[in-house]
């Protein structure tokens, strides 16, 4: 069976600076895998590249089988990536409820005339649309604040709100960038809870980069280490974490 | 749930205020109480309310600054008068003629639009205001040079003068460079006028709060996030632009339909500008707020003329105070607790 995500070899300069070099990235199907690595190692640069915002000057990318490589993020998406974003991007000015319809975007079709001129069909699809987006809402209990806009969730909903839009996408790999970024111990808690819950309800696979190294160890099976753009070390978790070249890279000598 | 009927509810509170605004002036017509001042400008209120709501459809809704709307009401002007005085002839029934005349002015400007929004949308604020407005001004100078006329042979044109396009003594100008156009059938009235503000509430409206207006909106207010969900930026860019120059396209029509003489030098930057002073002082994104600020800053001005010395005064007095009380955050609250009934926002505000 073919891997969910089967990276070779992947690399890409900008300019004179290699930020991600000669990666291999394997991830099977329904897995929790992390991605860590001290700041400035290329995670970010590494998922920029895996969702088409950056085209790769070398080296391939598989997605469940199917060539990816220098795809844009449009047709990335389309073939089933979704992300969300170290730095929080909701759209800001719409509802809660909007934020997940506008991820069912590509999902459910209607023509402009149809939304213009309120057929049945924009009634059926809109309905269609509010039903699904209202379910995923009450997954992440977000449900009551679906008339709100987003910008004045608080911050642990917006994250919530950004997963919930990125699965309204409905993707097979679910890439989560520093989900944790700025949570208070409890919220990290919670948002644990819930990455896993995402897994097993959604049956999603799940690349994620974190530095809450208790988020990692508690919930991600296997691990990659980056380092200067690249692989530094790779293996289930507890190995890897205890491995002397991954404690000297993040401690020092 | 059914979010869309939420917003029904607000939607129907715009074409209420227009047809509202439109008996009351009816009424007042038909009593004999309405001005030849106001009667003449109740066609150019319907032009400028149409021309603002069209363009807050770009500014607002899809959060790019255009300042060359002129243009496309200039595109639509000309190509509209420019049918309705070639087909005067061949189509007798004026009704007709100048819906046709009005579907080819939005049409040629719907054109106008993708032609320019291809190159122009691939870039982003100010160079993107700055070319829209270069954009404007090359449409007005290019139609300012066209001659074109109408013999038995068929149409003749020239960009010199109207002396070089070799035309019978008995043929007609229709288009004569600075001169512009001359003779265009007075078809515009106000009952139309309303008919085409409502249409245009209508599609703009439907389409903001519609699965291509979340599109815009999520382009708006993230880019990054829209792509990255699947949003093909170009296209729901362009179908902003497109479908408000279309629009702006029928104001020109209405508007030149309006006059006898339809110059192009009319379509200048200041026009642009004076749509873009609706949009901002009616609220950007703010549909109706653009129908109130088009209609109060055109017809504040022309019903100031008795003032005359304190006239600008009073006018630029009216746009700090509509300015604050739009956009200052105690007036807002103060509109949110006092006047909350009418001026609800289709989201509520976290409690």
């Amino acid at each position: 069976m073919a891997k969910m995500l089967d990276v070779t070899n992947l690399g890409i300069s900008f300019g004179g600076l290699r930020a991600v070099n000669g990666c291999d990235l394997k991830i099977e199907k329904g897995e929790l895998y992390g991605l860590i690595g001290p700041n400035g190692a290329g995670k970010t640069t590494l998922f920029n590249l895996l969702t088409g915002v950056y085209r790769p000057d070398q080296g391939q990318i598989l997605l469940d089988g199917r060539d990816i490589t220098g795809k844009s993020t449009i047709e990335i998406n389309k073939a089933g990536v979704a992300r969300t974003f170290q730095n929080i991007r909701l759209f800001k000015q719409l509802s809660v409820l909007d934020n997940v319809k506008a991820g069912l975007h590509n999902h459910h079709k209607y023509s402009m005339l149809a939304g213009i001129f309120r057929t049945p069909a924009f009634r059926r699809t809109e309905r269609e649309m509010d039903e699904q987006a209202m379910e995923l809402l009450k997954v992440f209990d977000l449900d009551r604040e679906a008339e709100h806009l987003a910008a004045n969730l608080p911050y642990g909903k917006q994250r919530k709100l950004e997963i919930a839009r990125a699965l309204a996408t409905q993707p097979k790999l679910l890439l989560l960038d520093e989900p944790a970024a700025g949570m208070n111990p409890n919220e990290t808690k919670e948002l644990m809870e819930t990455i896993h819950f995402v897994r097993d309800h959604f049956d999603m696979t799940i690349l994620l980069i974190e530095h809450d190294m208790k988020l990692v160890s508690g919930i991600c099976e296997e691990l990659t280490v980056l380092n200067f753009g690249e692989v530094l070390c790779q293996g289930k978790t507890a190995d890897v974490l205890s491995d002397p070249q991954v404690i000297k890279a993040y401690l020092g000598e | 749930m059914k979010s869309w009927n939420k917003n029904f509810k607000s939607n129907c509170i715009t074409y209420g205020i227009v047809i509202a605004a439109f008996l009351a002036v009816s009424a007042l017509e038909s009593t004999g109480n309405l001005s030849s001042l106001l009667k003449g400008l109740l066609v150019p209120l319907c032009v400028y309310v149409i021309l603002a709501v069209s363009l807050n459809l770009v500014v607002g809704i899809s959060g790019e600054l255009s300042l060359g709307h002129a243009g496309f009401m200039c595109v639509g002007a000309f190509a509209s008068a420019f049918f309705s005085k070639a087909a005067l002839g061949a189509i007798p029934n004026d009704g007709l003629r100048f819906f046709l005349a009005i579907l080819i002015g939005a049409a040629f400007a719907a054109v106008f639009g993708v032609l320019i929004g291809i190159p122009v949308l691939r870039l982003r604020g100010d160079y993107l205001a700055i070319v829209t407005l270069a954009f404007g001004e090359i449409i007005k100078n290019v139609i300012n040079t066209f001659y074109i006329g109408m013999d038995s042979k068929g149409f003749h044109f020239s960009m010199k003068d109207q002396f070089s396009m070799g035309m019978e003594p008995t043929g007609t100008m229709l288009l004569s460079g600075p001169q512009g156009i001359t003779g265009i059938p007075k078809n515009s009235t106000f009952f139309i006028g309303i008919l085409l503000v409502l249409v245009t509430l209508f599609i703009v409206l439907n389409l903001i709060d519609s699965r291509d207006g979340r599109a815009i909106k999520a382009i708006r207010d993230n880019r990054i996030a829209a792509e990255s969900v699947g949003i093909n930026i170009t296209k729901y860019k362009l179908m902003a632009f497109t479908v408000s120059a279309a629009l702006a396209g029928v104001a020109g029509a209405l508007y030149s339909h309006n006059l006898a003489t339809l110059q192009a030098s009319k379509f200048n930057f200041n026009t642009s500008i004076l749509a873009l002073v609706f949009v901002v002082l009616g609220g950007i994104g703010n549909i109706r707020g653009s129908v109130i600020a088009a209609v109060v800053l055109t017809a504040l001005p022309e019903l100031l003329r008795s003032l005359s010395d304190y006239r600008m005064l009073i006018y630029s007095i009216v746009l700090i105070a509509m300015m604050l009380f739009n956009w200052a955050p105690r007036a807002l609250e103060w509109r949110e607790r006092y006047l909350g009934r009418f001026f609800k926002k289709s989201v509520k505000e976290g409690k």
